[in-house]
């Protein structure tokens, strides 16, 4: 018997699955139950990270798979992202990697991030007048 | 320049409660957020787990702050970014500072604080040691990382095991920083279970209960620490002490609400949350200002932040609109055996339509726990919980016959009993 | 060739070059940290003491009563935080009412005016705060409180604004007498110099010992101290003295001129020179001893604890200002501990003095600049505020939201005299990072603005010192490219 802790909410059951038949006691709800079987038999998350933006008010722009990938290929995503660079402006939910790693998964923004020439918080240095109170 | 409601910070309560006043029908609603863009402390949050209580789906922060700031814009709130909130008064005039419109004062008819929180630092809780760089907030980290894109370090120690700390562990882990071990004095887990084996156990990090850090070396960066169990006072236990070797130390040790303007604004505190006490509808004990989500008491979940920001803003708005809640006895809500604290503190029960909603939090972790709303002494009802922890807030609905019953003595005790439980 | 070199930009350091940039003479100042102020003026208890404490005809006596009546108008042409609050040494016990009496007499002798013992209850009448237990007061009007940041920084900037050159990051490694002057091997090149003032706090005797064999040495004392939030800084207003007992000096509690309240220091004999740990029993000794003066004081308020080292002179209680026996031109301003924070402003005349009685021969300059440093936003009327916006609108963007530094106080901090090198530069210089967040919301907002003026990567900047580095990198940028 297999202990877990679920993850599908902030509830965070302790589940005792059944390594052969899969049964999993302890849980909350449905999900749970889902998670606890899948979670022996082929662990899956969803990943997020950020990737690099050009022309943007920030440098970094927040991403995340749009489905779960098996956990084994978390690492595979992360270098994946690694040298990604796409320019601002980005919608929420626009497709920054298709099928990452060749699964079924993408990687997708999730915030908007619009265009800026200069960021905001050196936009103007060197130019404005200083002055002494 | 006359709102009618005026909201001071942009994060999520801010941006529910300015929601919920344009639907209550407030025509002129101002939300004044100190940084460029609306969303606050969510847009550095990136990782998911957001919403599933309000949206029934698992967003990002990011995400879950897109929502409301697209109903904002919907709602035709004025919104006022790059813009501090500098004092707020008891007569409902707000002073603000912006690069554009340099000082300015506002008039509103209802005001909420919306602050937010910010984090313990070392100096709060005292660790000894040297004074080298790389001891920061693990909120402070996720920032660099998440938004401004700077790595922090290589080989990390996270002291406390709050929620942000153990997000922290895992994202600096996926960058490929080296986590060695995330050491909590208490001796059960800050944050939530599932962000133990998400964060922690998905990853192999180690994590040390009952155990803090006793000393930080290093010059000029940190070079390494040690760390010490702890008894049950606190106090370290000398022997079996642990020396890591690293480059980087984490706070995820508590978060404090903001509150300067609150209290400049000599509106009544409660020492417990370090937030305003507040009436059932938000309402401080400075009529027309409410107040609500971690300026108010810190939240676990962004979900409850945004419900209680809507109560909030409902109220501002009516309040702007000249209604006044009925005249009635007021009844006090107290925090009974093996409870913290409450909120609401106070409740007028004329003014609940069928019952108010209480959060509270445990003092201690407790299994089988029975949680029992007392009047005079009785347990009008009672909740059962398998188990109740100080790490995750608790919320039972209080009907309005419980309270006008409690009006006839002026108060209403939250208690809490049952197994002691650890981890 | 330079004149006069000082080594050390210390209070004394800096003090003494501002003097010395009154007179027409080319001055050099070195010092081995990334700003001035890096060491013991960093991290002191920023008292102005009256004058009673210090042995009547030591140095320390004159220096500290002549540098506290010099301090409030000094503070006043420099823009520098100060204030005359007063002090009170409380008493517990007969033995301690009658080491009361011994100060009052010494303060007498030193020429301190106003001194007077007050009963329990008067002093708390004062100062309410004060415990029950104690039963009486030596009660001193010209006590105060001062900005040792601000000082320092604005006697060294006052010092660069009159033709004073500063090296910082320069260590001293080897000074050779050669014919009428000093060959200085620094980390950054020699200097060769009429003069040296030797002005290195707790590198002191190391210095001296580079020209002759020793005659004081320099035996650090490491005092730890906690500093609270601004809810705590108005529970006392007078600076709240201890007698000294067999266990130690005694903490004081006191508010600070930002605000805050202030306890501490402890006192540990210590023999590294750069230790400025704290540790958990000091800070558990100065809770202790500060709540038995002010029981009210609320330590969950903390929001920051450090340690400095006082440069003690193990072979005298006082201060060594003087010429080095054999050295007519190589002058040692050492062991200055506490009050050499007060005695400073007096020090540095008479070193400037005694120079030129020494053949330093430089009439006094015709043109004198001195500006004030500028005063905080957050202090400014409203009108003041928004003229100020409308001329540069980055004064309306608020950084530090614990102190309410903008960034256009950021950006003309980065543009002083003497510019921030680090994020504790900007914070000394503008309050930036010095409230109850400690920089942990401004922190990253700060890193940017002063890259931007000073025209260098973010990655570059330390927090304090040299290579004191809170980033070690870019996301995805090799920093972590660890490959798993």
């Amino acid at each position: 018997m297999a202990e877990l802790i679920c993850i599908v909410c902030p509830r965070g059951c302790l589940l005792h699955v059944d390594e052969q038949s899969g049964a999993v006691t302890g849980q909350g709800c449905a999900r749970g139950e889902a998670y606890g079987a899948k979670e022996l038999r082929n662990p899956t998350r969803v990943v997020t990270s950020t990737v690099a933006v050009t022309g943007a008010v920030h440098r970094r722009l927040p991403v995340k798979t749009d489905r779960e990938v098996p956990k084994a290929l978390i690492w595979d995503v992360m270098r994946a992202l690694r040298g990604v660079r796409v320019a601002a402006p980005v919608r929420c939910g626009q497709v920054i990697l298709p099928n990452v790693c060749g699964g079924e998964a993408s990687v997708v923004a999730t915030r908007d991030m619009a265009a800026q020439a200069v960021p905001a918080d050196t936009a103007g240095d060197g130019q404005a007048l200083i002055h002494y109170l | 320049m006359m709102y009618d409601v005026i909201v001071v910070g942009g994060g999520p309560a801010g941006l529910a409660a300015a929601c919920a006043a344009r639907r209550q029908g407030a025509a002129r609603v101002l939300v004044a957020e100190r940084d460029g863009e609306l969303g606050g402390i969510l847009n550095q949050c990136i990782h998911s787990g957001f919403g599933l209580h309000y949206f029934q789906e698992e967003l990002t922060g990011p995400e879950y702050a897109r929502r409301f700031i697209e109903k904002l814009r919907e709602s035709g709130a004025d919104v006022m970014t790059d813009t501090m909130v500098t004092a707020v008064t008891r007569d409902l005039r707000v002073s603000v500072l912006s690069p554009r419109d340099g000082v300015q004062t506002l008039s509103a008819g209802a005001v909420v604080l919306t602050m937010g929180c910010r984090e313990r630092t070392r100096g709060a809780i005292a660790i000894p040691g040297a004074r080298p760089a790389g001891v920061l907030t693990a909120g402070a980290a996720q920032k660099y990382i998440n938004v401004e894109g700077y790595a922090v370090g290589r080989r990390v120690i996270i002291l406390g095991s709050g929620d942000i700390g153990l997000i922290m562990a895992r994202r600096l882990t996926l960058e490929g920083a080296r986590v060695l071990a995330c050491v909590e004095a208490q001796p059960q887990p800050g944050g939530l279970a599932r962000n133990i084996a998400q964060c922690l156990r998905d990853y192999d990090i180690p994590l040390y209960l009952s155990h803090t850090i006793t000393d930080i070396r290093g010059r000029r960066r940190v070079e390494g620490v040690t760390v010490s169990r702890v008894d049950a006072h606190m106090r370290p236990i000398p022997g079996g002490e642990m020396d890591f070797a690293c480059d980087t130390v984490l706070l995820s040790v508590g978060l404090i609400p903001e509150n300067e303007l609150t209290q400049a604004a000599g509106i009544p505190m409660d020492e417990r949350t370090r937030g305003a006490w507040v009436y059932e509808d938000m309402q401080t004990g400075a009529p027309g200002i409410f107040a609500a989500g971690n300026a108010l008491h810190v939240h676990d979940f962004v979900d409850f932040v945004t419900e209680e920001s809507t109560r909030a803003g409902e109220a501002a708005a009516r309040y702007a609109a000249g209604e006044r809640p009925p005249d009635g006895r007021q009844i006090t809500v107290c925090a009974g055996d093996g409870v913290a604290y409450t909120v609401p503190q106070r409740v007028r029960p004329d003014n609940v339509p069928r019952a108010a909603d209480v959060f509270f939090r445990v003092r201690r972790p407790l299994r089988d726990a029975r949680i029992q709303i007392c009047v005079a002494g009785e347990a009008a009802h009672t909740h059962r919980r398998a188990r109740v922890a100080p790490a995750e807030m608790e919320r039972v609905p209080v009907p309005r016959a419980t309270l006008q019953r409690a009006a006839a003595i002026g108060e209403l005790t939250i208690r809490v009993e049952g197994e002691e439980a650890h981890g | 060739m330079v004149d006069v070199l000082v080594i050390g930009c210390g209070v004394v350091g800096a003090g003494i070059a501002c003097e010395l940039a009154r007179l027409d003479a080319s001055v050099l100042v070195v010092d081995g940290e990334n700003d001035v102020c890096g060491q013991t003026s960093k991290a002191n208890s920023a008292i102005v003491h009256a004058g009673y404490d210090p042995q009547p005809g030591s140095l320390m006596a004159r220096y500290n009563v002549l540098g506290n009546s010099l301090m409030p108008g000094l503070c006043e042409r420099l823009g520098v935080g100060y204030a005359a609050n007063g002090s009170l040494v409380v008493a517990f016990s007969a033995q301690e009412r009658d080491h009361l009496q011994t100060l009052l007499a010494r303060g007498g002798q030193n020429g301190v005016p106003g001194l007077r013992i007050l009963t329990g209850d008067e002093a708390r009448g004062l100062e309410p705060a004060l415990s029950p237990d104690v039963r009486w007061a030596l009660y001193a009007p010209t006590g105060g409180i001062v900005d040792p940041w601000a000082l320092t920084i604005a006697l060294a900037e006052t010092a660069v604004r009159n033709g004073a050159k500063i090296r910082l990051d320069t260590l001293v490694r080897a000074i050779a007498p050669q014919g009428d002057c000093y060959a200085v091997d620094t980390s950054k090149g020699q200097v060769e110099a009429h003069f040296v003032v030797n002005a290195a706090g707790v590198y002191a005797d190391a210095v001296h010992a580079m020209v002759a064999p020793p005659t004081f040495a320099i035996a650090p004392v490491k005092g730890e101290y906690l500093l609270l939030d601004k809810a705590q800084g108005t529970l006392v207003h007078r600076t709240v003295f201890q007698c000294p007992t067999a266990a130690g000096k005694g903490v004081l509690v006191a508010p600070t001129v930002h605000g805050n309240l202030i306890t501490g220091p402890t006192a540990e004999a210590v023999t590294d020179r750069e230790d400025v740990s704290t540790t958990a029993r000091g800070m558990a000794s100065v809770r202790a001893l500060a709540a038995k003066s002010v029981p009210g004081v609320d330590f969950r308020a903390t929001i920051r604890s450090f340690a400095g080292l006082r440069a003690n002179n193990a072979r005298a209680h006082d201060f060594v200002v003087g010429f080095v026996p054999g050295h007519p031109r190589f002058l040692d301003v050492a062991a200055i501990q506490s009050p050499g924070l007060t005695s400073a402003p007096a020090i540095a005349r008479d070193v400037a003095g005694m120079l030129q009685a020494h053949g330093l021969n430089a009439p006094a300059k015709s043109v004198w600049i001195e500006e004030p440093l500028p005063t905080p936003f957050r202090r400014l009327s409203a009108q003041e505020q928004h003229a100020l916006v409308a001329r540069d609108a980055r004064y309306g963007r608020v950084i530090c939201r614990c102190e309410s530094v903008t960034e256009g106080e950021i950006a003309a901090a980065a543009r002083r005299p003497i510019p921030p090198r680090s994020l504790d530069g900007v914070k000394r210089r503008c309050g930036a990072g010095m409230g109850r967040c400690q920089g942990g919301f401004c922190g990253p907002r700060v890193l940017d603005i002063l890259a931007g003026e000073l025209g260098c990567d973010p990655l570059e900047i330390p927090q304090d010192k040299a290579d004191s580095r809170q980033l070690i990198g870019r996301v995805g940028e090799g920093a972590w490219a660890r490959d798993v």
